[in-house]
């Protein structure tokens, strides 16, 4: 078996969800290749190469792999997927766009959002918000999924000397082109991969509270800060805080919840964190159902109340 | 121009999932379905690009057992125009449903189709994507939100990992709705009447000529593993103290 792993990556360094896509990889076994596609990425697949258990990086490089595309990206993956039995990248905005388009492109189902493997050809992803887990077994002649980063540990540390092969960049489907990019400028740890997430929701009641609690708190934790949907739509943060079944999967060591109620939306992207926390004015909300250490109360005491009483960070 | 939009039969999202007892499939059976949200929004889009004069008619498509046909009448109580039913009883995987969607097109030729990011059953994310690829069209997935240019183009701006990207999609093209696009009407009880004389056609997958037959094995379905359950504390200073001390998490 040979594997092939899309990096994501921003150009300078590849994401975090790489070491656990790669540990996704290795439980399947088979040699493990990895693909880094972009516009000016010598330093990226350099950086992939000195990963421990890969045998290959693969570097296309084209101005039209620069905006991470789905239709030139998915274009490319399907000329070097016929040597693959496998192929995967981690499920993130961007692995959820493209991958289901090479699906489509090379005639196989794909196997979306793993959580666990089971076998080089079973699998088993959460379904309903995670309140069902369903497993699956694959007899497509190539495999493709898609990895829930959080349920996997990082790649453990080790020294690569993997080859770099350039490959053929594909051409470009024309297709879309970007107009703009805002991306959220924030001095924190990323939501994803950060060990402490402080999450404010509707309880929170402004943005102006929102943010003149919780920034603090996450401030000593040296946490990241995440939120409910009805946050985000309240216009308390910008969309890439969601946590949830539609927003960001996450599972830090600590997960603070703070005026929020807990929908089972909300809980899919958070219930796997190590231990839970959670600040709510109602003991019967259905968050303290999943919370290691519930607070019953006005979160606009005990926040500002919890943050005095942690060591500065 | 024309706007397809796939609506989906899911478990009403208020409930809670549950394996049956045999670890076959999820237990539905007696439990409230309704129009996937994500859907829902999605013929909102359509149904005010329309209302702008700048679609001309919504066609509503559902693929699965002859009780999606509740769902189509909502879509048509909605705004929908006409609604289509493609039949079968057979667990259609995403990759059946894109190709199923595929065959419509062909026929319907629509200059857009609007869907849902994802189907909270399932919660695959991938048939707009697969659909794109089938036709050879542009995709903007994860739309949060949607302006149609003069030139041809549409300008959709997508919710990603960082925060939004802007793209300029040619048309015809596949746009899947994420939570923010809009916010859906509610039927209205006239419109529910008026919805039972507009148009539904049934289809099969045969009269399509296409293979549906699930290319996933499903093996079983269970519960996740649970969560052993909490405790409250008195105040902050047990919390901090358990945190420090009982978890050490500090
Ligand atoms: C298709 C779909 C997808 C969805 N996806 C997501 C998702 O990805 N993520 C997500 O989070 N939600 C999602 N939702 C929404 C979800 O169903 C809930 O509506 C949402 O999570 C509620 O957010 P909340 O807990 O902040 O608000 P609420 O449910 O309104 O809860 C607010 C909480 O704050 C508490 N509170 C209020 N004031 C105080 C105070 N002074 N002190 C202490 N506590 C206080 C209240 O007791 C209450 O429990 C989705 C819904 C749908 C239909």
């Amino acid at each position: 078996m040979t594997l092939l792993v899309v990096a994501e990556h921003d150009h300078q360094t590849f994401k975090p969800s790489l070491l656990q896509v790669l540990t996704a990889a290795q439980a399947i076994g088979g040699d493990i290749h990895v693909l880094v596609a972009g516009n000016g990425v010598e330093a990226v697949a350099r950086a992939v190469s000195a990963l421990p258990g890969v045998a290959v990086v693969k570097l296309a490089q084209g101005s039209h792999l620069e905006e991470g595309n789905a239709e030139n990206l998915a274009a490319l993956v399907k000329m070097l997927a016929p040597g693959y039995t496998h192929v995967l990248a981690a499920a993130s905005a961007s692995g959820k766009n493209w991958m289901p388009r090479l699906a489509a492109l090379l005639d196989v189902a794909l196997i979306a959002d793993i959580v666990r493997v089971e076998s080089a050809d079973t699998f088993t992803r959460p379904i309903y918000a995670g309140s069902v887990w369903a497993t699956y077994r694959s007899t497509e002649a190539i495999k493709l999924i898609t990895v829930r980063s959080t349920a996997f540990d990082a790649l453990s540390a080790g020294e690569g000397q993997a080859p770099l092969e350039p490959v053929e960049a594909g051409k470009d489907e024309n297709l879309s082109r970007r107009v703009s990019l805002a991306l959220t400028a924030s001095t924190r740890p990323e939501l994803e991969s950060a060990r402490v997430v402080v999450s404010g929701g509707r309880g929170l009641g402004s943005a102006e509270r929102f943010h003149a609690l919780l920034e603090p708190l996450a401030d000593k934790l040296n946490a990241a800060l995440g939120a409910s949907r009805a946050a985000v739509d309240l216009g308390y943060v910008s969309n890439d805080y969601q946590v949830g079944q539609t927003g960001k999967v996450v599972a830090p060591e600590l997960y603070i919840a703070v005026g929020i109620s807990g929908a089972i939306q909300h809980l899919a992207g958070m219930k796997s964190s190590r231990v839970i926390v959670a600040i709510n004015k109602d003991p019967d909300a259905p968050i303290f159902a999943v919370a290691d250490y519930g607070l019953v109360g006005d979160l606009n005491e005990l926040v500002p109340a919890l943050t005095a009483a942690l060591p500065a960070a | 121009m024309k706007v397809l939009v796939p609506v989906k039969r899911v478990l009403d999202y208020n409930i809670k999932a549950r394996p049956k007892a045999d670890g076959s499939s999820v237990e539905l059976s007696g439990l409230k379905m309704s129009m996937n949200p994500f859907d829902e929004i999605a013929l909102e889009a359509a149904i005010r690009l329309k209302e702008a004069g700048q679609a001309a008619e919504v066609l509503a498509v559902s693929c699965g057992t002859q009780a999606s046909q509740e769902t189509l009448r909502t879509a048509l109580a909605l705004g929908a125009d006409r609604a289509l039913l493609v039949e079968s009883t057979i667990d259609l995987q995403p990759l059946a449903v894109a190709k199923l969607l595929h065959a419509v097109a062909l026929r319907e030729s629509p200059g857009l189709v609007l869907c849902g990011k994802q189907a909270i059953d399932d919660d695959a994310n991938q048939t707009g994507q697969m659909l794109a690829a089938l036709l050879g069209w542009a995709q903007a997935t994860f739309a949060s939100r949607l302006e149609l240019k003069d030139s041809g183009e549409a300008w959709v701006t997508r919710e990603i990992d960082g925060g939004l990207e802007t793209l300029a999609v040619r048309l015809p093209a596949v746009i899947t709705a994420d939570l923010r696009l809009n916010e859906p009407r509610f039927a209205t009880l006239p419109n529910i009447m008026k919805a039972k004389k507009k148009p539904l056609e049934t289809l099969t997958p045969e009269m399509l000529q296409v293979e549906v037959q699930p290319r996933l094995t499903l093996l079983r379905v269970s519960e996740p593993p649970e969560r052993a359950g909490g405790i409250k504390v008195a105040d902050v200073a047990e919390l901090v103290d358990r945190l420090k001390h009982q978890s050490k998490v500090l």
